[in-house]
């Protein structure tokens, strides 16, 4: 299964890679590929923008605009002005069951 | 390696405030934890041992985290745990303090000899936990620290749930603590084969999938919250149909308003489950498509059901609940495996907007019904 075409913020600076290959680790989709010695983007609209590759990334090589996919928690950005968050953080207040995600 | 002894099982109580099990027994509180079997020693003191097996606690749990009951407050004490009968040469694995993970993880490592060290998620789930960065680089390094694991045990490696990846940096953790990040398996139920086949987890075990057996475990978190929705919507729509000059009429409101909350019923089935359920095989990538989709097939066939109803809202039910079913279906987008924020953004960027104005519009519809009506009420 896969989302939008297209629409995906991840970018990789082939320069910086040392092709140590914790990206294709980390990678829940397997979006990056080995190749001679560096890695590649294999499946761009694979990505789901998690973050994992650009986070285990030691030289900086990778970068994403990540947050969480989750309609709730984008609208819920868009009242209280911030960033997307989902409201299942709470501690055990009951409240989080209005929204859906995680 | 004969530095660890196991005392015989016995059941352990410990209290919810517990800041690591490893710490002063008698100072724990009184919950019984059925999973709790015993203590091994070890250089930093006592360490409590879980059992691998699940129990009917352990499943009923489970089934009400995914209804919705226990899904907020369903947490182990963060800290370290022993399986089995672990020495200084054992495995490490990292969990989340969300029982359901925590059960998964010990499940997983039936009949091995390890460490399981807990971090404090507030009780939310290792990918979940890492998005928002509490299941990440501080809190692991932190907890290294705290319970003393580099004197416990000889080795450098620490095994981290794939997914965890998200919110732990392994160039940090190596950084702050010495300790070397081994991704593990997406599924507790590889580590096994992960470990079998030297800590190297195959392609297969490093994808995530979204089966239907998955997608229908969530769906009941789709509904539940889109029923209290539902039940203002139809009370609103009874009194709505039911009011006349004489007040509420309640023939009036279930002739007239009945084939409206069938439509609304059938809307959140193929919103909330009909399109998670036949997510691959329904047309589209857009959720919102999806989701319009079925609604409109859910409302075409709704309104055949429903010869009798009045003109206007025919109309207005063919604007709104197809909009309604895409809406709701937009939501799974957080529950998904796949789904990522810039494309929902764009989603909601478009369909928004155009939620609004079908709710308006057939509200609008409703309204000039109801005028026209007034006059023979």
């Amino acid at each position: 299964m896969k989302y939008l075409i297209g629409v995906a913020t991840l970018s990789y600076d082939e320069s910086a890679c040392t092709g140590c290959g914790r990206c294709t680790e980390v990678c829940p989709h397997r979006v990056f590929e080995r190749q001679g010695g560096k890695v590649r983007i294999a499946d761009l609209d694979g990505c789901m923008e998690c973050g994992a590759c650009a986070r285990n990334c030691a030289e900086g090589a990778i970068s994403v605009d990540s947050g969480v996919g989750c309609a709730a928690a984008i609208i819920n950005g868009m009242i209280t002005g911030g960033e997307p968050a989902c409201g299942c953080d709470s501690t055990g207040s009951g409240e989080s069951d209005s929204s859906t995600c995680c | 390696m004969e530095k660890n002894k196991t005392s015989k099982p016995m059941t352990i109580q410990i209290g919810p405030a517990g800041k690591g099990v490893s710490g002063n027994p008698s100072a724990l509180k009184f919950t019984q934890l059925p999973w709790a079997d015993g203590w091994v020693s070890s250089d930093s003191g006592p360490v409590m041992r879980i059992s691998t097996k699940w129990t009917r606690a352990d499943y009923f749990g489970a089934l009400r985290c995914r209804t919705g009951s226990l899904r907020n407050n369903y947490k182990v004490a963060p800290g370290l745990y022993a399986v089995g009968s672990p020495n200084s040469d054992s495995d490490i694995f990292v969990s989340a303090n969300y029982k359901l993970s925590f059960d998964y993880l010990r499940r997983g490592l039936d009949g091995l000899n390890a460490w399981v060290l807990v971090l404090d998620t507030k009780g939310i789930n290792v990918w979940c936990a890492a998005g928002k960065g509490t299941f990440g680089a501080a809190e692991l390094t932190r907890r290294i620290k705290s319970t003393g694991l580099a004197g416990i045990v000889g080795h450098k490696r620490i095994i981290v749930p794939q997914l965890g990846a998200v919110g732990v940096s392994a160039h940090d953790v190596r950084n702050g603590t010495g300790f070397m990040v081994h991704y593990g398996p997406v599924l507790a139920r590889d580590i096994k084969a992960f470990i079998a086949a030297r800590y190297r987890a195959s392609d297969e075990m490093r994808t995530v999938r979204f089966p239907i057996i998955d997608r229908l475990a969530l769906t009941p978190m789709e509904i539940r919250p889109v029923m209290r929705h539902f039940l203002i919507f139809v009370l609103s729509v009874l009194v709505f149909f039911g009011l006349g000059r004489e007040g509420i009429i309640f023939g009036r409101a279930f002739s007239g308003g009945g084939p409206v909350v069938g439509l609304a019923g059938l809307a959140v089935l193929s919103g909330a489950f009909l399109t998670p359920l036949f997510l691959p095989f329904v047309p589209f990538r857009s959720f919102a498509l999806k989701g319009l989709l079925t609604g409109l097939a859910a409302t075409l066939l709704g309104l055949s059901v429903f010869p009798e109803m009045d003109a206007y809202p025919r109309a207005a039910s063919l604007i709104f609940f197809p909009a309604a079913s895409s809406y709701i279906a937009l939501q799974f987008t957080g529950s998904t495996t796949f789904t990522g924020m810039t494309g929902v953004k764009k989603e909601l960027k478009i369909g928004l907007p155009l939620y609004i104005a079908s709710s308006a519009v057939s509200l609008i519809l409703l309204v000039l019904h109801k005028t026209i009506k007034w006059g023979s009420l």
